[in-house]
């Protein structure tokens, strides 16, 4: 049925967008996006040969403005949506793992 | 009080007339909803002390005739920001995220005195099409509720549909308004892209976005998308083409007479409803004895979209929803020891599985070795699709079809079935691929559900949509028609 991805595949991509998956999740997802991506193949029928893409349909062309700072006087506000604060910053844990420092 | 017999204009004419104050209507929507919601579950937030404040405001104030929008309570979807009301998308990963700013839109409306009463339930991050990935609640239809209201903007369809509320804000990146719109027999209108500004929209797929009006009748629905369209310099990619007053030429006198109107062929291809089939063909009837001519068109890629969509939308929203990251706003997972556990466990535990198949998605695209095959190809199918609308509009006003294959189906019946839930699409996402403005509004029922009808025109040409969709309004009655519920109607 994999044909088109495998489980280690979606592993890959899994790690590229920052996700992880259990191994049931891993078995659930494998055929589902092997089935979409089956589906994705049938643009294959469509002759593009010498067709533009388009990524965009918005009628502004590349719209210039000087770039200016600005204060939106806003920075307390701004930290009560972060999940750790303290002394006006947000709190991250340690970037290098401790558990491995050693 | 119900709004059911009531549109925008004669709402106003009340308030103007101080029949009814701001305050009263305000209220009375929120009566309605705490009635109607414990079966509807439309809401994920209600803003009633802030609303009550701001409408006795407008009291005071005094409403006058030029003010049509003063006054008037609106729902609000919930991707879209409001400052100091939760902000969620519906999903988990921004659970008590209050924004700091308005988004344009409801800037604008706030600009006309319209008065927010809460935020309305949706697919997490508008990723769906039956308001079920929503990581908070289900929303019911308001014909039957054993039904799914549609989506992605499902609660503001069934809160408008319902008469939980005369107006509502839904957006539409691959028919997220206009299919709900038809599953709750109500008015929904996809404006065309750049009509209305995206700032303050959380982005899902930035080239498909648009945020657009859901009402009961289609001059409400004008007279909205007039107040909340134009330019904005937050987005660069919104229009500078003037706004018309859409509403302004919708009256006794509207005519398609001499217009000329595609049907195409696809769209009432094998798949469609038979009932669904059955409505378009009569609606087709309707605007000839209007007047019209109606020809049978051809888009022949028109079934390549989904396929395209599927790509360029999570392509798009695997990399927007890269903010989302644990750090600065929204869920951060417990129990991690460094700084790439917050951002792979928040993700993890803060997104629901559509959504986690859409980053997959998008993120396989455009993936090293598979760009060319899968992203590329998908624009360059894009650009295919839009030349076949080109070629059927060049010497059509509008195209008609109906907006999904099939009326609202049961609670649960396709959610874990992700492919039969992206063919459902296959009718509105090749016009947000285009970027073209498209209207759904009520064309008939069936087993007691109602169907919709899509009309799809050229680029800034809603006004053509309008008067189309108000002239058919006028000749039939499917608009009136309004659902039971626990026999408060």
């Amino acid at each position: 049925m994999a044909n088109r991805i495998n489980r280690d595949q979606v592993q890959h991509v899994a790690g590229l967008a920052k996700l992880e998956f259990t191994d049931a999740q891993l078995d659930a997802f494998t055929p589902q996006l092997d089935d979409i991506i089956g589906l994705f193949e049938t643009l294959s029928e469509v002759d593009t040969d010498g067709v533009e893409a388009t990524n965009n349909v918005s009628d502004q062309l590349n719209v210039m403005r000087e770039d200016v700072a600005d204060n939106w006087g806003q920075s307390q506000a701004l930290l009560k949506n972060a999940p750790d604060a303290a002394r006006g910053f947000i709190k991250v844990p340690a970037i290098i793992d401790e558990s491995e420092d050693n | 009080m119900n709004y059911f017999k009531q549109d925008l204009a004669s709402l106003h004419a009340d308030l103007v007339a101080k029949k009814l104050s701001a305050k009263e209507l305000t209220q009375a929507t929120f009566d309605n909803i705490k009635a109607t919601d414990p079966k509807i579950d439309a809401f994920l937030a209600l803003n009633e002390d802030a609303a009550l404040d701001q409408a006795a405001k407008v009291d005071a104030a005094g409403i006058k005739e030029d003010q049509s929008l003063a006054g008037i309570p609106v729902a609000i979807k919930d991707n879209i920001v409001t400052k100091d009301l939760t902000t969620t998308a519906a999903s988990k990963i921004l659970t008590n995220f209050n924004p700091l700013y308005d988004a344009t839109v409801t800037t604008k409306l706030a600009d006309a005195q319209m008065i927010t009463v809460g935020k309305t339930n949706m697919d997490e991050f508008a990723m769906g099409g039956s308001t079920e990935t929503s990581a908070f609640k289900q929303t019911k239809n308001a014909w039957d509720q054993a039904k799914v209201p549609g989506g992605s903007s499902g609660g503001s369809a069934a809160a408008v549909a319902s008469g939980q509320v005369v107006a509502a804000l839904g957006t539409d990146t691959g028919g997220s308004i206009r299919q709900p719109a038809a599953f709750n027999g109500v008015v929904g209108m996809k404006p065309t892209y750049g009509r209305v500004s995206r700032w303050g929209l959380i982005a899902f797929g930035s080239s498909l976005d648009q945020i657009g009006p859901l009402t009961r009748g289609v001059k409400d629905n004008a007279t909205i998308l007039s107040a909340i369209s134009g330019h904005d310099e937050h987005d660069l990619t919104s229009s500078t083409q003037a706004v018309p007053d859409f509403a302004k030429d919708l009256n006794d006198a509207t005519s398609v007479k001499g217009l000329r109107i595609g049907l195409p062929k696809e769209f009432l291809a094998e798949g469609v409803d038979e009932d669904v089939k059955n409505a378009i063909l009569a609606a087709a009837d309707t605007y000839r004895k209007l007047g019209a001519t109606v020809d049978e068109v051809s888009l022949p890629h028109n079934k390549y979209g989904v396929a395209a969509y599927y790509i360029i939308a999570s392509s798009e929203a695997s990399s927007n929803l890269q903010r989302f990251d644990g750090i600065r706003y929204g869920y951060r997972a417990q129990d991690v020891k460094n700084l790439e556990d917050v951002y792979v466990k928040s993700r993890s535990e803060g997104f629901g599985d559509e959504v986690k198949r859409r980053i997959m998605l998008g993120t396989f695209s455009l993936s090293a070795g598979f760009y060319d095959a899968y992203f590329l190809k998908a624009a360059r199918v894009r650009t295919v699709i839009i030349n076949d609308f080109k070629a059927v509009l060049k010497d059509h006003d509008f195209i008609m079809g109906p907006v999904a294959p099939t009326p609202a189906f049961d609670l649960g019946a396709e959610i874990k079935d992700p492919i039969t839930m992206y063919m459902n699409d296959i009718l509105t996402i090749p016009v947000n691929l285009a970027g073209l403005p498209g209207l759904s509004l009520p064309a008939g029922f069936s087993n007691n559900l109602p169907v919709g009808m899509q009309l799809i025109g050229r680029p800034f040409d809603e006004s053509t949509l309008y008067k189309a969709g108000y002239a058919f309004e006028q000749s039939t009655d499917f608009h009136l028609q309004v659902p039971t519920l626990g026999g408060q109607n």
